[in-house]
């Protein structure tokens, strides 16, 4: 016997699922109702000889009243409810342990922020939020992950961000939800969700590479942010410590919150956003640098803020070198 | 009133007015018009059946064994372009419509002849070219068309597939166009709006939607042409375009797309339980203002597609609330058609069946779509089987049974001959069985998380799909039968009266098949539709 619903191992998932149960209880109701009626009258007011009509004509303004407003209540109950779990599903806790998602045709990279990396599969602790912060090198892929009733678009040009909190320690299947090409029933993966001594074992256990945000800092240099972004006063670039989370004024005069969507806005298309108190002069980076190397700049400006955003530093063997962007064939 | 014995004698009628094939090709007779759409719908829907046989078959094992997994993308993408732009859109209003508007109303024929057999012509071009696409190699995008994947990354034909929907477009907007002046133009004396059949309000909301919706579709296709011919940014973010720029432009369209798919079958339902009731429609303007009003709230609603694309959340909290909104005009046609029972005097022949079967399928899918409008919920079973079964419980639990349902009950004035009934009856129910066999299952798989549009899935969801393909086995077997007989009672079928329901409306006034000009002479509406007691007076009087 096939079961009816997924297992549940997300904080998401109970009340998902008990909205989807109401859900269920309207549905069978009204189609119950309607099939009764349906068939009762079909078979009470059957034709009796050829030549039959009916002679009654019925008008009920009263019935017309009745059945709108009670579908419009019964909506109203749908939409906030729904509206309530959307509200959990969307926004992140403050504390997450951070994870860069890089998908692509056909396959999920994820990072953590010591820099050890997965493919395919994703080792996380139960009882913590995640927060995953996404990039796609080429098509709209789709992060979901059934037990945890949720899934985001990782949509190309920009970061999407999505996050959850694992209740039960097991083996879940990531899928690609959005049709990305010839393979993308193959772009599966695993979420192995641990206790929390699992979990450090797991962590201490294997090499790590060197953290996202020293290979960050690394490329900071490499395409010579560092001249213009520097510390010192006077520097032809904000500096861009502190930046992540602080409010920020726009020369149109708007503020905005730093987040890792502006990050990566400003350094593929400066021009879109132009901080107050400083000229139009930086060069767009579009098609410069990786997917992988935008996460990786913004998870080292994420870690010049004060905020404990990143992982603590570890040995460092060489990064591995970024993969270009797939041309189309 | 036409004397019902005589119609069996050679009268001149539109069938026989004319031979040979420029008779045929060359016609403005909205009626002949229809029957060169029936052929047509028929033909591609016969190869979207096809399709969708094939994705069964290779759906019964996890494993991805039958086909390579880009034939299997090539054959779902073939399935939806041929079902959507080429059966669903174009099936109720370009054939039951054509044929039916100006009888119903009292006219001799549309207002634009010419342009009625131009919008065929653009159809029959626009599927030769899409067809064309499929046999030179296909395309594998899906019918939606997802940028950049269209426009960067697929191999296929897309830009030859886009130009064949463009064409259908054009003939879709056409047919609105059609129907809309002459439902305005050219009723019969007395036919005020309030007396109109609300077949004919159901097609004049569908062709509101053609006329405003479609233009938007032929813009973003061309401009996925534009972008992969001459790569011109738009939507590719490599060149700083949008990707869900596209989503937007494309649900624009394709969320009304799916009420032009369901109003008109509504509109046949309201005939066939009034039909078959012999009984006056229960609330009539409330019908008739509901098909409005799910015109003007179909265009409002096309965010939905996009909870989980990254649009803000303000934004998906509007689409929420307005898609809960256009649920409720669905409910109140439910309502009276059910009331509408109530104390009717109910004859169960095969066009009922359809119309009982599309209540409770239609009922039960329309709820299901409440689920995907409620945020939280939506988002874990947006992409997955969840909705696949949502939208077929409402396209063909829904829109297939209304057009097969007013194919039956039409299907003596179009051709003068009575299909059989023992035969359509046993047909009714094995689709009806053979449907939620085929789709009842894809609820709960999508629930438990497969998703859509997967060539090979984990081994747990073996079980329902086994029952689904079994089921689409049976459904496949259950459309082979009307086909067969439709095509059998043209020669051997009884020959049909001018009335054999009993029905009220124009069309049954007028000889079947009726002549060229429709009507002998102009008639003249005197009361409300669907006046059974006055009717049977009438009758008995004369």
């Amino acid at each position: 016997m096939t079961p009816l619903f997924p297992e549940q191992a997300s904080t998401f998932a109970h009340n998902v699922d008990a909205l989807y149960l109401f859900l269920i209880a309207v549905t069978a109701f009204f189609s119950l109702l309607i099939g009764a009626l349906v068939v009762v009258f079909a078979i009470k007011y059957r034709r009796k000889a050829t030549d039959e009509v009916a002679l009654e004509v019925h008008e009920s303004g009263l019935l017309e009243i009745v059945w709108t407003v009670i579908p419009f209540g019964l909506v109203l109950v749908m939409f906030f409810w729904g509206a309530k779990v959307f509200f959990q599903i969307t926004r992140p806790p403050a504390d997450s342990i951070e994870i860069y998602v890089t998908a692509k045709q056909w396959m999920w990279k994820l990072e953590h922020t010591d820099g050890r990396r997965e493919m395919n599969e994703l080792h996380v602790p139960v009882g913590q939020p995640v927060r995953l912060t996404m990039a796609s090198e080429d098509v709209i892929h789709s992060f979901f992950v059934p037990a945890f009733r949720f899934k985001r678009d990782v949509v190309p040009g920009r970061f999407s961000t999505a996050w959850f909190e694992a209740t039960k320690p097991g083996k879940y299947h990531l899928f690609c939800a959005e049709f990305c090409g010839t393979r993308h029933s193959n772009m599966i993966g695993w979420i192995y969700v641990m206790t929390p001594a699992d979990y450090q074992a797991w962590l201490s256990g294997g090499t790590s590479g060197e953290t996202l945000a020293s290979a960050g800092a690394k490329r900071f240099v490499e395409q010579a942010c560092n001249t213009c972004h520097g510390e010192q006063k006077g520097s032809r670039g904000p500096s861009l410590s502190g930046l992540y989370g602080r409010t920020v004024r726009m020369q149109s005069g708007q503020t905005l919150a730093a987040d890792e969507a502006y990050i990566r806005e400003s350094i593929v298309n400066p021009q879109a956003k132009l901080l107050e108190g400083y000229p139009p002069i930086m060069p767009t980076y579009q098609g410069l640098i990786s997917e992988e190397g935008l996460l990786q700049l913004t998870a080292y400006i994420k870690s010049l803020s004060p905020a404990p955003a990143s992982g603590g530093a570890l040995a460092a063997p060489p990064a591995p070198s970024p993969e270009r962007k797939s041309t189309k064939p | 009133m036409t004397n019902a014995t005589a119609s069996g004698r050679e009268r001149v009628n539109y069938l026989n007015a004319g031979y040979g094939v420029r008779s045929w090709l060359l016609t403005t007779d909205h009626k002949r018009i229809a029957i060169l759409y029936l052929i047509g719908v028929t033909v591609f829907f016969a190869i979207g059946g096809l399709a969708a046989a094939l994705i069964r078959l290779e759906l019964l094992t996890p494993a991805g064994d039958v086909f390579q997994a880009e034939t299997y993308n090539k054959i779902f993408t073939t399935h939806g372009v041929m079902m959507i732009f080429f059966f669903m859109i174009r099936g109720i209003p370009a054939v039951l419509g054509n044929f039916l508007v100006p009888l119903m109303i009292g006219a001799k024929d549309l207002a634009f002849p010419r342009l009625n057999l131009l919008s065929w012509y653009l159809y029959i071009i626009g599927g030769l070219i899409a067809l064309w696409a499929v046999v030179h190699g296909g395309v594998d995008t899906g019918w939606t068309f997802y940028t950049p994947y269209s426009t960067v990354y697929s191999n296929g034909w897309v830009v030859v597939t886009a130009v064949g929907i463009f064409l259908a477009g054009f003939s879709s907007i056409l047919t609105g166009l059609n129907f809309l002046v002459t439902i305005h133009t050219m009723r019969a004396p007395g036919m005020t709006w309030m007396r109109m059949p609300l077949f004919c309000w159901g097609m004049y909301a569908t062709a509101i939607i053609q006329i405003l919706g479609t233009p938007v579709i032929a813009i973003t296709v061309l401009l996925v042409a534009a972008e992969r011919l001459f790569h011109l940014g738009i939507f590719d973010p490599a060149q700083g375009g949008d990707p869900v720029l596209f989503q937007h432009l494309f649900w624009f369209y394709s969320h009304p797309a799916v009420y032009i798919m369901i109003l008109p079958a509504m509109a046949v339902i309201s005939e066939l339980v009034t039909a078959f009731a012999r009984k006056p429609i229960f609330g009539y303007k409330f019908i008739a203002g509901s098909s409005v009003a799910i015109a003007v709230l179909s265009f409002l609603v096309w965010g939905h597609h996009m909870f989980v694309s990254g649009q803000s959340v303000y934004a998906g909290l509007i689409f929420s609330i307005l898609s809960f909104m256009v649920a409720i005009p669905s409910a109140i046609k439910v309502f009276n058609w059910t009331a509408t029972l109530y104390k009717g005097s109910i004859s169960y022949q095969t066009p009922l069946l359809y119309a009982i079967g599309f209540i409770g399928l239609f009922t039960f899918g329309g709820l299901t779509g409440l689920m995907l409008a409620t945020l939280g919920l939506g988002i874990h079973v947006h992409d997955t089987y969840f909705i696949v079964a949502h939208f077929h419980y409402i396209m063909v639990g829904g829109t297939i049974m209304a057009y097969l349902g007013g194919l039956h009950y039409w299907w003596p004035k179009i051709s003068g001959k009575m299909y059989p009934e023992y035969w359509s009856r046993v047909s009714a129910w094995v689709i009806f069985i053979g449907f939620n066999l085929t789709f009842f299952p894809q609820f709960i798989a999508g629930y438990l998380g497969m998703p859509r549009r997967y060539h090979a899935y984990p081994e747990e969801f073996q079980v329902l799909n086994v029952m689904s393909t079994s089921g689409a086995s049976i459904l496949g077997i259950g459309y082979l039968i009307p086909l067969v007989y439709f095509f059998w009672s043209m020669r051997y079928g009884k020959d049909a009266v001018d009335n054999p329901w009993g029905a009220t409306g124009l069309e049954w006034q007028t000889p079947s098949p009726p002549p060229t000009e429709n009507f002998p002479e102009t008639p003249v509406v005197t009361g409300k539709p669907y006046d059974y007691v006055t009717a049977r007076e009438e009758v008995a009087v004369g």
